[in-house]
C-alpha cells in the first residue's frame, strides 16, 4: 500500500482525543522541546524536518490534517510502521504544543 | 628563495591560514579520519596518531544523519548530507574539490571496488544515482520503480561489492537489488521482489558474500548469497520476538559489516532490548544478549573482541561492551546525552565516540576501558576514519 493511503486509511481509523488547551511549556521547556524534535524526531523525519525514513512534517505536509489526529499519532504511534509512541514520554499538552509549532513552522535558527 | 619563502608563510599566517599550512608539510592520510558536525554543517578533520583536529570544513549543507566513504588513496572523503548533497572533501587541504546537490532527500552511499564510482542511495527521487570520483560527473541512474504507475521507493542500505557492484534494498517496495557497473555498458540491476516488510538498513558480511536486511515489519531478517547468481534471498531469526509485543523504537538501528565478529553476527533486534547472536556459517542464532535500551550500533572492535553498543532515545546517554566469547556485558559508560556514533581506531586500540548533546568526542581505550581524551565538536554525529577506504561495505 502506497505510503499516503496507508497514511489516509490510518488517519480515518483513529479515535478523535478530545484535547484539552492548556497553558504553553515554560521557555525553557519549549527549548527543551524543540531540540528533541529536530534531533530525535529528526532521525527519521529529517533536522529541518524535511523527511527521511519518515514523512516530512513541514506546515504544508500537515495542512488539512486535524490536530487531534496528528496528536494521535504523535501519542499512540502507527502500528506495523516505525512510528513509536511518545506517551510517556511527552505529556499531551506538550503534544500539542508541539503540533502547534510544526503548523506554524519553526524557523531554522530555532 | 629562503625569503620569498619566509614571505609566503607570514602571509599564510596573518590570513588566519594557520590550520591549512599542516598541508605543506608531507604526511600520509592513514591515521586521519572525519567527525561530522550535524547542526552547523561542517565537517572536522581529526589526527588520531595525535587525537587532535587538524582542519574544519563548512558549507557542507544538510550533514543530519550524514555518512562518508573515502577514495581509495584515502585523501579525499565523499559526504553525503540529508540534503541530497554530495562533496569531496581533500583531508589534506581542507578544500572542497567538488559539491554538488544530487538529489532531494538522500540517506548514504557507496564507493566502487576500483574506486572510480560513487553511488548515493536517495530518499528523493527514490533510487541509486552513480558518479565519477574524480569530478562527480554523473555516470547512471537507477530509479527505484515499484509497480506500473511509476512511483519510487526510498533507498536504504547501499554496499559496495566486489565486480563493481553495488546491492541495496528498497524499503517501499519490500525489494532488494544488485547492480553492476561495467565499464561503459548500460548497468544491469537484478531484482529480488517481497524479500520481505520494510527493510530500514542493511549489511554485506567483510568477504561481501552475504547481504542482510533487517526487516522493520516482520519479525526476521532477510539474507541473500552473492556468491550464487541464482540463489533467492532466505530467512533468517524468524520469529526471533517469540510473539511478544514489540516495544518501541525511538531511534531506528544500523547496520553494516561491523556487526560480525570472527565466525559470529551481532545484530540489533527490533522492539527488542537484545542482540542476536547469529553463526556466520549456517545463520542459525546461537545466542542472546540482553542490553539496556534499544540497540542502535553494535559494532565489533576489529579484532572481534568486544562488541560496543550503543541505543535509541531516551537512553541514549549510554554505551556497553560485550565480551564475543562469553556474551557478558562486561562495562558500561554513561556519556551524557545523544550518543551517536563509535568508530574504532584501524587495530581497535581506542574507540571514539560521539557524544552530540555534549559537544564532545570522547576517546576511549578499549582495553582499560578508561577515558582517556576528549575533544571538542559542534553537536557531533558520525565518526569516519580513513582506514575504511580498503574495506568492502563501509
Amino acid at each position: 500500500m502506497p505510503a499516503r493511503a496507508a497514511a489516509s486509511a490510518l488517519l480515518a481509523s483513529l479515535v478523535v482525543l478530545p484535547l484539552v488547551a492548556a497553558a504553553d511549556p515554560t521557555p525553557a521547556r519549549q527549548s527543551e522541546l524543540i531540540h528533541l524534535l529536530r534531533h530525535d524526531c529528526g532521525s527519521c523525519h529529517g533536522l529541518t524536518l524535511k523527511g527521511g525514513l519518515g514523512p516530512p512534517l513541514l506546515p504544508g505536509d500537515l495542512e488539512g490534517l486535524p490536530q487531534e489526529a496528528l496528536a494521535a499519532i504523535i501519542l499512540d504511534g502507527v502500528p506495523g510502521r516505525p512510528m513509536p509512541p511518545w506517551r510517556g514520554l511527552l505529556p499531551e499538552d506538550e503534544v500539542v504544543w508541539l503540533i502547534g509549532r510544526l503548523q506554524a513552522g519553526i524557523d531554522d535558527a530555532d | 628563495m629562503r625569503i620569498e619563502g619566509s614571505v609566503l608563510l607570514a602571509s599564510l599566517l596573518a590570513s588566519g591560514l594557520a590550520l591549512g599550512a599542516a598541508a605543506t608539510e608531507l604526511r600520509g592520510t592513514g591515521d586521519l579520519g572525519v567527525i561530522v558536525e550535524r547542526a552547523t554543517g561542517s565537517l572536522l578533520i581529526v589526527d588520531t596518531t595525535q587525537r587532535r583536529v587538524i582542519d574544519r570544513v563548512e558549507g557542507l549543507g544538510d550533514l543530519s544523519h550524514a555518512s562518508v566513504v573515502f577514495s581509495r588513496d584515502a585523501r579525499h572523503a565523499f559526504v553525503f548530507g540529508r540534503d541530497g548533497g554530495l562533496s569531496k572533501v581533500d583531508l589534506l587541504t581542507g578544500a572542497v574539490a567538488h559539491r554538488l546537490i544530487q538529489g532531494g532527500n538522500s540517506i548514504g552511499g557507496a564507493i566502487s571496488q576500483d574506486g572510480r564510482i560513487v553511488a548515493v542511495a536517495n530518499y528523493e527521487p527514490g533510487g541509486v544515482r552513480f558518479f565519477s570520483t574524480d569530478d562527480l560527473a554523473p555516470v547512471a541512474e537507477i530509479p527505484a520503480t515499484m509497480g506500473a504507475d511509476g512511483e519510487r521507493s526510498k533507498v536504504v542500505g547501499l554496499e559496495d561489492l566486489p565486480g563493481n557492484r553495488f546491492v541495496f534494498a528498497l524499503y517501499d517496495a519490500d525489494a532488494i537489488w544488485t547492480v553492476g557497473l561495467d565499464g561503459d555498458a548500460l548497468p544491469e540491476v537484478q531484482r529480488f521482489a517481497e524479500v520481505g516488510a520494510l527493510p530500514y538498513d542493511a549489511l554485506i558480511t567483510p568477504d561481501g558474500r552475504y547481504y542482510i536486511a533487517g526487516l522493520f515489519g516482520e519479525d526476521g531478517m532477510v539474507v541473500l548469497d552473492l556468491w550464487d547468481p541464482t540463489a533467492e534471498p532466505f530467512r533468517i531469526l524468524d520469529g526471533y520476538g517469540r510473539g511478544e509485543e514489540p516495544l518501541p523504537v525511538y531511534k531506528m538501528p544500523h547496520l553494516k559489516g561491523w556487526s560480525v565478529a570472527g565466525d559470529r553476527i551481532f545484530l540489533p533486534a527490533i522492539g527488542r532490548h537484545e542482540l542476536l547472536v547469529v553463526d556466520r556459517a549456517t545463520f542459525e542464532e546461537v545466542g542472546r544478549v540482553a542490553v539496556h535500551s534499544q540497540p542502535v550500533f553494535a559494532i565489533a572492535r576489529p579484532d572481534g573482541r568486544q562488541i560496543w553498543v550503543n541505543f535509541a532515545h531516551p537512553d541514549n546517554n549510554v554505551v556497553q561492551v560485550v565480551d564475543v566469547p562469553s556474551l557478558a556485558v562486561v562495562a558500561a559508560f554513561d556519556l551524557g546525552p545523544g550518543v551517536l556514533h563509535m568508530e574504532f581506531a584501524p587495530k581497535g586500540e581506542e574507540v571514539w565516540i560521539s557524544v552530540r548533546d555534549e559537544n564532545r568526542i570522547e576517546i576511549i581505550d578499549t582495553r582499560s576501558l578508561e577515558r582517556v581524551a576528549a575533544l571538542d565538536a559542534e553537536s557531533p554525529s558520525g565518526i569516519f576514519f580513513t582506514a575504511r577506504a580498503h574495506r568492502l561495505g563501509y
